[in-house]
């Protein structure tokens, strides 16, 4: 129960690009197709998971034991960075099919601010691994969702004739603005 | 060119938010008060002047292949500096902006200018890229955290001139898209 | 205008050097701040322990007694004057706020009435869920005088006797939650 809570809050209630503003660069960047979308998507699941796990072990079997959990920023972010490159080449040599498909968004990630944010959430709510990757994941979907479904409206989009101040990132701002107000809509399902 | 053109460039004709478009999360998370935008600006500013200089000092001895990752430890080892600061000294601010203190690792804006500008040029003029950038960043976040709280909160810096509440949707999440869709409409129209 | 060479010996050993320069300055900023930051969270306790209780002369923070409860922990700090206790802070927390977590400090008297109640942290709305801050709103004063053994401590939807903060009926039920959940540990570790 307590998993299915976490799921929907961070799916639905807390979107990390509707309600939390993380990893907004890409959400502008690369929501132009739906095809694209879905493959950042992957790619941003795949790396959080990863990365969730490995800094949670990282903060409680490194970090905290030592007494330097100041370092925490400088030591997630070189995990994050070393962790996309590891999966970029693993990729590579495994599955050349699933590394086209990601292989140009993975350098993107790094700078991906939801993946550091997630990591550093998962320590500040006090969460388990489990519940921690539980949490990573379901964001990751929230992103990939809102990423989707922007896509979706900006492929519409180009078909209509916007005014000339508000084209580019204007109106994808203004349609991001609406999407949130429908997504507070959600607020309240979860106590 | 003007010698301090590298100091002014940043404030309007380069704007980060309004021009380039870079580090929106900050932007749009931090600015529910003009305060918070203010206080989110400076902070960044600071991790910018500093990486921007150690940076251009250190350029030619960083071999270019692990120029990336030397690059993010600098701006890392700024960014907790940082945080360690205003924990101490600002808490109530430092609660405020939350995770985004550490964030500022990953704004794009930072490792940008260290590879766009700090890694070819003198340490002077990186320290004017630094400032001008980080002062154009703080101006576009002061200004979107002063229309989203006179229009949400009615009050300007926690001076509140109406009784009652404002259209409260402002200081919410949809708000900051809404605001900052048209201030960066405004500024194209500006522009031209 | 060369940059080093990318050789192995040249890309380990600057990387190398770059981190250990980074993590001895950290671990000096770190010295240098880390009592200032104990100092300024010790502050803000105790000013909120100050602002709940009436007038004391001992050292509540020396005397705390801590309660584990629901997964998170209640701190209870006896007030005291002339060896007499004369009220008791608890510090309380809710997971169910809008944004998450809510931190209260509530003041009790000896009886077991509650004397004043100050907000320790929250994430919650600006605007909305932020009037249960004393200074923005008279929500927090109604639980004042208050003795939760006959003022049922849930807001009037859920057949209550708190009037909710408009729009804002969630953070209310949190509030009550923490309040709630310190009158138990008040009630489970009662100094006397």
């Amino acid at each position: 129960m307590e998993y299915i809570l976490i799921i929907i809050a961070a799916i639905f209630v807390n979107n990390v690009v509707l309600a939390q503003f993380l990893g907004i660069c890409p959400f502008i960047g690369v929501s132009n197709k739906i095809e694209t979308s879905m493959g950042m998507a992957g790619a941003v699941t795949f790396v959080i998971v990863l990365a969730t796990i490995v800094t949670f072990l990282l903060q409680h079997y490194v970090l905290n034991p030592l007494g330097i959990a100041y370092m925490q920023t400088i030591v997630f972010i070189l995990v994050i960075a070393a962790l996309v490159q590891m999966v970029e080449i693993i990729l590579k040599k495994l599955s050349p099919v699933l590394y086209q498909a990601l292989g140009i968004f993975l350098p993107l990630i790094t700078t991906n601010c939801a993946v550091l944010g997630v990591a550093i959430l998962v320590i500040k709510k006090n969460y388990n691994l489990l519940e921690g990757v539980v949490f990573g994941a379901a964001t990751a979907i929230g992103f990939g969702l809102a990423l989707i479904i922007m896509a979706g409206i900006r492929e519409q989009l180009a078909l209509a004739n916007v005014p000339k101040g508000m084209r580019g990132v204007p109106i994808v701002l203004l349609t991001a603005g609406i999407l949130a107000l429908a997504f507070m809509g959600f607020a309240g399902i979860v106590k | 060119m003007n010698k301090f053109y590298n100091l002014t460039k940043g404030i309007l004709k380069e704007n980060p938010i309004f021009v380039i478009v870079l580090g929106m999360c900050p932007t749009l998370a931090t600015t529910s008060s003009a305060m918070n935008g203010l206080g989110m600006g400076l902070a960044t500013t600071f991790v910018l002047l500093g990486s921007n200089v150690v940076i251009s000092l250190l350029a030619r001895l960083i071999p270019d292949k692990v120029r990336i990752p030397a690059y993010i430890v600098i701006i890392a080892t700024f960014v907790t500096i940082v945080d360690l600061v205003m924990q101490a000294y600002t808490q109530a601010l430092y609660e405020k902006l939350g995770i985004f203190i550490p964030l500022i690792v990953v704004n794009c804006i930072v490792l940008g200018r260290a590879e766009a500008f700090a890694n070819k040029n003198n340490v002077f003029q990186s320290a004017l890229d630094g400032i001008g950038m980080g002062l154009g960043f703080t101006f576009a976040l002061a200004l979107l955290g002063t229309v989203r709280e006179v229009l949400g909160s009615g009050s300007v810096f926690d001076h509140k001139f109406i009784s009652g509440d404002g259209i409260i949707v402002f200081i919410l999440a949809p708000g900051a898209f809404i605001a900052l869709a048209y201030l960066i409409a405004l500024f194209n129209r500006i522009k031209k | 205008m060369a940059n080093v060479e990318s050789s192995f010996k040249n890309m380990t050993l600057s990387l190398l050097i770059i981190s250990l320069v980074a993590s001895a300055a950290l671990g000096l900023v770190h010295q240098f701040t880390n009592e200032a930051i104990v100092k300024a969270q010790m502050l803000k306790i105790n000013s909120a322990i100050e602002v709940v209780v009436p007038e004391f002369d001992n050292q509540p923070f020396e005397e705390a007694k801590t309660i584990e409860m629901d997964g998170g922990e209640l701190t209870l700090f006896p007030a005291k004057k002339d060896g007499e206790l004369v009220g008791t802070a608890v510090k309380t927390f809710s997971m169910n706020g809008f944004a998450g977590l809510i931190e209260l400090m509530v003041g009790f008297l000896p009886d077991g009435t509650i004397h004043k109640v100050a907000v320790v942290s929250h994430k919650e709305t600006p605007g909305l869920g932020d009037k249960m801050e004393p200074q923005k709103s008279n929500f927090s004063v109604q639980f004042e005088g208050k003795n939760p053994e006959n003022f049922k401590l849930s807001v009037v939807k859920d057949g209550g006797d708190v009037d909710a903060i408009t729009a804002s009926t969630i953070t209310s039920r949190a509030y009550c939650d923490a309040v709630e959940r310190a009158y138990k540990a008040l009630k489970e570790g009662g100094v006397q």
